[in-house]
């Protein structure tokens, strides 16, 4: 079931309230479709709470990324979110999927220079913006000094939700050059790690605050 | 004879110091690959249809549009109609599709039909006279644990002890090979006493009561002794939640030849577990993992999935499908720990030495039942009774969890020692302190001895003298603030483990072993242990690990993980080593035995102007490379001489804050002192038990299976309502390792599993000493210490 099956004027919410089995993914398509960005083809519009939109999908549309400076196009379904997309179309995997809603933080990736849960943006809106993954932090083999930090201080365990630590501190410190521990603690606190690292965190957190980045 | 002994301290250069972990820029920067990162060519995503209900039997399963949609490449029946359902979110469909949301469609399109039954999620005190006794068992029983995941020990272990119902032909034997049941359990019925008398008569209740276990004169013990303290304990069930869920990619090369890429802790275990359900030889099987986020216990299997999705690839005509389990699935059929509740009674003299326990205990790790945890903890009891009831129930599996029931028992016995010291009027401390010779196995155990320095050191850390109160005396307004403490013990003896090194003429060292590093430190331990003899920087070990290609080493699990790879890697690396000296000798003009290779050079000791370069030296190898193997037994006695040891201590200490107002707990500071033997490298040890005393936070605050007895499906399959602990709620927390003189010469000994057993008992008994009552069950959460405050105050 998706908002486009249907050629009636039905509203957001007609569509979501008639299909008991509405999946995330085609809730996030059905909620955020009216911002799709650029329409290649003049695609076919439907009325939806009360104002005209443009219908992309639901087979696949080019779409262009512009992921760690670099120019990236796929072809995807409107309903595939910025982190499958890295993950799965451009091999970029870094960002993990761990809880796919928001929660725990470990697919953040820069938008724009906010941090942001790559699960809960979709693809299609993340056109025209610019996207920072942790791929591009260390230049030249050079680590980042939050990276060098991390290292420094053990700060990661089985290392699955480092990446996602790290992107949220590096967003933080972009936002707040010379922050306090208390605000990398609140940056960081949008992000779970289950083999305890946090003790390791917080020192690769007091060696930025110190050294800076 | 080699010298393979672990070297003295002016002989170490790395073991026992701080070495930075070796694949932490891997981790840093996003290039360390798990399974869930894996790309294969033309790879299939696969989805599972899983069972909406606890218990149920399929009727019928129609998957005829599913097949038709486009990308749909094969669909694979995991449980057929006719099969019956335990748990809800139990696997019945795999449908596998060119992407992962045309798979999702596709699921959604497979049409199964459910009978639906009665269901049991609550593991709540069994109502009197429901329980009945463990009787031989039928052959359905045996069935019924095998289709519930219940570990093959833990069968074995009920074979022999209840025996079975029925006498089983050669032909049972041949049919039941055939449909997979593990040589280990066709080995026990053989061997099992038979009760044809018994036959027919398989108990059907959810509760199942274990034997009496009784040893010494109980009731003459409570009957002299001068203190008794009773009280209810217990730990609800919690999950895994590993960050990479559970799963895997398989495809088949040709038909012959599977390759499996799977998040696990067992690498070189797993092809021997595919290939009797899929009908092949091991040999044939290739498993692979460069890293794996997070594991627990939970991930030694192919799960039942992970048989399905090599069986979807076959379908597919080979391609690999990958199956990663959702989020929800993870935290619902994965694994989790089993609950474990106790009524006990508890009887000291007036000084406080403990004379006698009794115990009336249950719990449950789903539909397997579950056994009893190691109680009374730690302390051998003069007089014990304990009863047992095991509640089978369909909340889903359990599986290990760190340390597997120590945690449970910690929180019965600990507790139970602190509400005694209350009566008693005593430092509970002291108490445990008091009692430290029960802790011995034997006149040789180091236990007592460890414990009794380990208890001075966490006391000073802690400042426990000067900041603790007798219950309920340390309030500030509506803040209770309080200290518990708890001690553990576990084993942690290496595993059986082998490996290759080589060293080459350009002077470049490589090891492969088929081991993995579930986040540990495994890596940089053989990287360690490997550069340390050869007076190399650990970076310059090139490491070959996480295949089936490689010499095969045990699974992660139980703490002996160190124990294994280091010594495996220290027998191969002084063999190595000393081959080296050999080739090398002439050329400095000396015997090889006078050599030594420190700092990157290989010299004459005590000669510093007779040496070598290490590269030098290695071009001295010839045309090819040296190659050493190195091998650890698990049993002890075959290794000569042995360099892993078991049986470790530790004491951990908690300081909480309790609003007495909310309910609500904070830790204020924690305090581990732990032994583990010899130390390979301080700072994985330390991040190893830092770590343990996070996850005890989060298990004694926050972390419960909440099951919904209505509908018998779990309620927070989720990260937000499944809580873990973040950021901001740890507090200070303060490590110290043993080592030196004591410790060293135990060899090495595992870490995974002490470090955190203790943390939920220790908290647990910070906040009975706050608020002056006992919250019983943990999670301490708000409504639990509340409703604890309200019962005090209503007393």
């Amino acid at each position: 079931m998706s908002a486009d099956d249907s050629n009636s004027s039905k509203s957001k919410a007609a569509v979501l309230e008639e299909s008991s089995g509405v999946s995330r993914r085609d809730f996030l398509k059905i909620s955020t479709i009216a911002a799709a960005v650029p329409a290649v083809a003049a695609p076919p519009t439907v009325l939806a709470a009360g104002e005209e939109v443009p219908v992309l999908g639901p087979g696949k549309v080019p779409m262009e990324l512009t992921i760690n400076g670099k120019k990236m196009k796929a072809s995807l379904e409107p309903r595939v979110t910025l982190l499958d997309a890295l993950r799965d179309t451009f091999d970029l995997t870094g960002a993990k999927r761990i809880c796919d809603r928001a929660e725990c933080g470990a697919c953040t990736v820069m938008m724009d220079d906010r941090a942001v849960y790559a699960c809960s943006v979709l693809a299609i809106e993340a056109q025209g913006k610019k996207i920072t993954t942790i791929e591009a932090l260390a230049e030249s083999g050079k680590l980042h000094p939050v990276q060098q930090a991390f290292v420094d201080n053990d700060a990661s365990q089985c290392g699955f939700c480092t990446p996602g630590f790290v992107m949220a501190c590096k967003a933080l410190l972009d936002q707040h050059p010379n922050p306090t521990e208390e605000e990398l603690h609140r940056g960081l606190s949008g992000n779970l790690c289950r083999c305890g690292t946090y003790q390791g965190i917080r020192g690769a957190m007091a060696q930025v605050a110190r050294k800076g980045a | 004879m080699p010298d393979y002994e672990w070297p003295d301290p002016e002989h170490r250069t790395l073991i026992g110091g701080r070495t930075l972990r070796v694949d932490s820029p891997d981790k840093v920067s996003g290039r360390a690959r798990y399974t869930y990162d894996t790309k294969r060519p033309g790879l299939l995503y696969g989805k599972v249809v899983r069972s909406p209900y606890a218990s149920c039997k399929v009727v019928s399963i129609d998957t005829t549009a599913a097949e038709k949609m486009p990308g749909v490449k094969a669909i694979e029946i995991v449980q057929k109609a006719g099969s019956t359902i335990h748990w809800a979110g139990d696997d019945i469909v795999i449908v596998a599709a060119v992407d992962e949301a045309t798979a999702e469609d596709a699921a959604r399109a497979v049409k199964v039909k459910y009978q639906k039954m009665a269901h049991l999620v609550s593991d709540a005190e069994p109502p009197a006279g429901a329980a009945e006794a463990q009787g031989p068992l039928g052959m359905d029983d045996i069935g019924d644990m095998l289709d519930n995941q219940v570990p093959d020990n833990q069968i074995v272990q009920q074979i022999g002890q209840y025996g079975v119902s029925f006498q089983a032909t050669e032909q049972d034997y041949k049919d039941a090979k055939e449909e997979g049941v593990p040589d280990a359990v066709l080995d026990a019925v053989r061997k099992a006493t038979v009760h044809p008398e018994a036959a027919g008569k398989t108990s059907k209740s959810n509760y199942q009561k274990a034997a009496t276990q009784t040893s010494g004169d109980v009731d003459k013990a409570f009957a002299e002794s001068e203190a008794v303290s009773e009280g209810l304990y217990g730990a609800s069930v919690i999950v895994h939640c590993c960050m990479e869920s559970h799963g895997s990619i398989s495809e088949w090369p040709d038909p012959e030849h599977l390759f499996v890429h799977m998040s696990t802790q067992n690498v070189s275990g797993i092809a021997g577990q595919m290939a009797e359900p899929l009908k092949m030889q091991a040999s044939n099987i290739r498993v692979h993992q460069d890293h794996v986020g997070g594991g627990f216990g939970s991930k030694f299997g192919p799960d039942r999935w992970g048989i399905a999705t090599a069986e979807t690839s076959r379908k597919a005509g080979g391609k690999p499908v990958r199956v990663m389990l959702e989020r929800d699935a993870e935290l619902k059929v994965a694994g989790a720990r089993p609950s474990a509740y106790a009524r006990v009674k508890v009887a000291a003299k007036k000084d406080g030495t403990l004379t006698a326990w009794q115990s009336n205990s249950w719990g449950t790790g789903g539909p397997g039942g579950g056994g009893m945890p190691p109680i009374p903890y730690v302390f051998r009891f003069p007089a014990q009774k304990k009863e047992h009831t095991a509640i089978r129930n369909n909340i889903g599996p359990a599986r290990a969890w760190r340390a597997p029931n120590h945690p449970q028992a910690a929180v019965i016995t600990m507790c139970a020692l602190d509400d005694l010291a209350a009566k008693l009027n005593m430092d509970p401390l002291e108490l445990l302190r008091k009692n430290v010779d029960l802790t011995g196995a034997n006149p040789n155990d180091p236990r007592p001895r460890i414990y009794t320095e380990e208890f001075g050191i966490a006391s000073e850390m802690m400042d426990w003298k000067t900041k603790w109160r007798p219950r309920g005396q340390n309030m500030d307004g509506h803040i209770a603030r309080g200290l518990g403490a708890s001690i553990h013990t576990w084993g942690g003896r290496g595993h059986a483990s082998d490996c290759d090194l080589s060293i080459h003429p350009d002077g470049s060292v490589d090891l492969k072993m088929g081991t993995q590093d579930i986040g540990t430190g495994t890596r940089t331990t053989i990287a360690v242990v490997t550069a340390d003899a050869l007076g190399l920087p650990a970076e310059a070990i090139k490491l070959y690990i996480g295949d089936t290609q490689y010499p095969p080493s045990g699974g992660s699990g139980g703490s002996t993980t160190p124990g294994g790879v280091s010594s495996s890697t220290r027998r191969a690396v002084v063999d190595a080593r000393d081959a080296l000296f050999a080739k090398v000798a002439p050329a400095l003009n000396a015997k090889p035995e006078e050599l030594e290779a420190r700092d990157g050079v290989i010299r004459v000791k005590g000669d510093s102007s007779r040496s070598l370069s290490w590269k030098e030296a290695c071009s001295k190898i010839g045309a090819t490379a040296i190659t050493a193997h190195g091998h650890n037994d698990s049993v002890a006695a075959k290794n000569k001489p042995d360099l892993t040891n078991s049986g470790v201590g530790g004491v951990q200490l908690a300081e909480v804050e309790v609003d007495t107002e909310t309910g609500i707990v904070k830790v204020k500071k924690m305090v581990a002192v732990q032994d583990c033997g010899l130390i390979i490298d301080v700072r994985m040890a330390e991040s190893s038990v830092l770590g343990a005393l996070i996850m005890s936070i989060s298990y004694a605050l926050f972390e419960e299976k909440v099951m919904d007895p209505t509908t018998g499906i779990m309620l927070n399959a989720d990260m937000e309502f499944y809580r873990l602990a973040g950021l901001n709620d740890i507090p200070e927390l303060a490590v110290r390792m043993m080592t030196g003189k004591g410790y060293d010469e135990r060899g090495v000994i595992g870490l995974g599993e002490p470090p955190v057993i203790s943390g939920g008992a220790a908290i647990s008994n910070a906040v009975a000493n706050a608020i002056g009552v006992r919250v019983p069950f943990i999670p301490l959460t708000p409504d639990r210490v509340l409703a604890a405050l309200s019962q005090k105050a209503g007393a």
